[in-house]
């Protein structure tokens, strides 16, 4: 018996992500990256980056073992921040943090067409127990973006 | 399907005994199939903790009045059940700690005073991290060396390798009657007659062991024997450790408070003798008195009834399950215990867990504080049913059911 909520977490574009992640595996000539690590059910996840003197990314990767929410939401990222400035990024990594908590925010920064493709995600705020698995490919994101080549989600 | 034809088990009779298995989650009845992890109340046993803070609780052994009279008198009577429970000799030589890993970490810290560079400890792959972890202390603070025995893909423990390893630079083998993941069993009185002949020591973590298992920790001759409350239908924050008494002698303290001294001076200190020597601070007396309750619950029970209902609700869903062909069961050693751990290709365990959870059955994703184990089968995490008395071959079939939808949304 599968119920709505199940539905609204599992849907086809992220089973679809899931499946066939997007930008999956390494990026030779990145100049950051970081490793993001939930010891709680040991999913892992390597975000590499190309940041040119802009701070704009220009290539990303990943590459990771984890549910399909970490493999979906990594996957995802990956589309939405190419092209975008580090501060972009950040900014719409609090918007999918927020986003995953079922939390008002304000989004000044953060670009409308990208929110509506994350509202995708946004079926996660009924799983609370799941809200990490889908922010640990930003968290990493963010940490590489900082120069931090470690994070741990608890 | 294969039923539970043993007539001195009803199963029906039990579950009233469990408050906590009538309530419903989302809409539909409780399936707990997460027993390996902990496992449910019987009303016994939260009669037991309510009564004593409603008419007989105060701090043990220290005051001369009547409730702590009381109290000192059911706590150690808690100790005597519990030394029953494993045939140990003497209820001297049983200590009580937080629980499993606390007990663990008391025989590491207390031998491991003991231990020198270069001296082994043997462990298996399928070891809980808690009876890992506290191995890495000695290897990182005194330069002990871990040496680490390999199961065979079906989950069999390597005796030959471990015959090998054993010699005369072993200290201890420190290995689970029953794994968390596997519910492998290996065979404990071999082990044992290996590491005595070679004068090591051997530490039996028993948290599932002796939920499932028969304990006789005299026939089985081990030197240390853990177990936790908790996973016995006991309250948390409850352990036990077994140390045969000449040993206990031999061990020096785990933590200073009081309790565990027999004179302080400004200058010297002298211990008590075991098992208090080990007991310091005030004890987690309702919680010893809570085991004490549940041990009484598990003895007036048919034990074998009780090992044979749990033994067909493991042949049940492994049957089923084993059709399945995007399935894999993890651990298939004979005569495992009833936990059955797998993977389905393309879901991840926490997917699977989660949507289980949906038709309210309780199981775990997740690598099971196993890390070594899931390298060795090179998977991060795997999904894990584990039975208690207390569960149905219903309850067998609602898990199908669940992995039957799993497989259904990641096709």
């Amino acid at each position: 018996m599968i119920d709505s909520d199940l539905r609204d977490l599992y849907q086809e574009v992220i089973l679809d992500h899931g499946r066939n992640p997007r930008h999956f595996g390494t990026l030779p000539d990145a100049n950051h990256d970081a490793r993001g690590h939930n010891p709680l059910c040991g999913d892992q996840v390597h975000v590499q980056l190309k940041l040119d003197d802009e701070e704009r990314i220009t290539d990303i990767a990943f590459e990771g073992k984890g549910c399909a929410i970490s493999m979906a939401s990594a996957s995802m990222m990956t589309e939405l921040v190419l092209g975008k400035t580090v501060p972009q990024a950040h900014a719409l990594m609090e918007a999918f943090v927020h986003l995953t908590k079922g939390e008002e925010f304000e989004h000044e920064c953060v670009v409308e067409d990208d929110l509506d493709r994350l509202q995708v995600m946004s079926g996660v705020s009924q799983f609370p127990m799941r809200v990490k698995c889908a922010t640990l490919a930003w968290h990493t994101l963010d940490a590489a973006c900082k120069g931090e080549d470690e994070v741990v989600s608890e | 399907m294969p039923t539970s034809a043993n007539s001195g088990f009803d199963v029906t009779r039990v579950r009233a005994d469990f408050p906590i298995l009538s309530r419903t989650v989302r809409g539909r009845p409780l399936v707990y199939l997460d027993n390996a992890a902990s496992a449910q109340k019987p009303q016994a046993v939260i009669d037991a903790i309510s009564q004593t803070y409603a008419n007989a609780y105060a701090n043990v052994h220290r005051g001369v009045h009547m409730l702590s009279a009381e109290a000192t008198m059911a706590f150690e009577k808690s100790r005597e059940t519990v030394r029953r429970f494993l045939n140990a000799k003497r209820a001297e030589e049983i200590v009580f700690t937080k629980g499993g890993s606390e007990a663990i970490n008391l025989v590491a810290s207390s031998l491991g005073a003991q231990l020198r560079e270069g001296d082994e400890i043997i462990l298996s792959e399928m070891e809980h991290h808690s009876n890992i972890v506290p191995w890495h202390f000695l290897r990182e603070r005194h330069g002990v060396v871990l040496r680490w025995v390999g199961v065979d893909d079906a989950g069999v423990l390597d005796l030959s390798a471990l015959r090998g390893m054993i010699g005369s630079r072993t200290r201890l083998v420190a290995i689970t009657q029953m794994s968390n993941v596997l519910g492998t069993v290996p065979d404990l009185a071999q082990i044992v007659a290996l590491a005595h002949g070679a004068g090591a020591k051997v530490l039996v973590d028993g948290c599932q062991g002796a939920v499932h298992l028969g304990v006789d920790v005299q026939a089985l001759d081990c030197d240390f024997y853990v177990a936790t409350g908790h996973k016995l239908y006991g309250p948390t924050g409850i352990g036990v450790l077994y140390g045969k008494y000449d040993l206990l002698k031999t061990l020096r303290p785990y933590q200073g408070g009081g309790e565990m001294i027999q004179i302080v001076t400004r200058d010297t200190v002298t211990y008590a003798d075991p098992p208090h020597r080990f007991e310091a601070g005030t004890p987690p007396i309702v919680q010893a008195i809570g085991l004490g309750a549940a041990l009484d619950y598990m003895s007036s029970l048919d034990r074998a009834a009780v090992h044979a209902h749990e033994e067909s609700l493991l042949a049940h869903a492994t049957e089923e399950l084993a059709r399945l062909n995007r399935l894999r069961i993890f651990g298939d050693a004979p005569g495992k215990g009833a936990i059955v751990a797998f993977e389905i290709a393309g879901a991840h365990a926490h997917d699977v867990s989660t949507i289980l959870d949906r038709s309210g059955v309780a199981v775990r994703g997740g690598h099971h504080c196993a890390q070594p184990l899931m390298a060795r089968f090179d998977v991060a995490s795997t999904v894990r049913a584990s039975f208690a008395l207390y569960n149905t071959h219903d309850e067998v079939e609602a898990l199908v059911r669940g992995v039957h939808d799993v497989m259904e949304f990641f096709k």
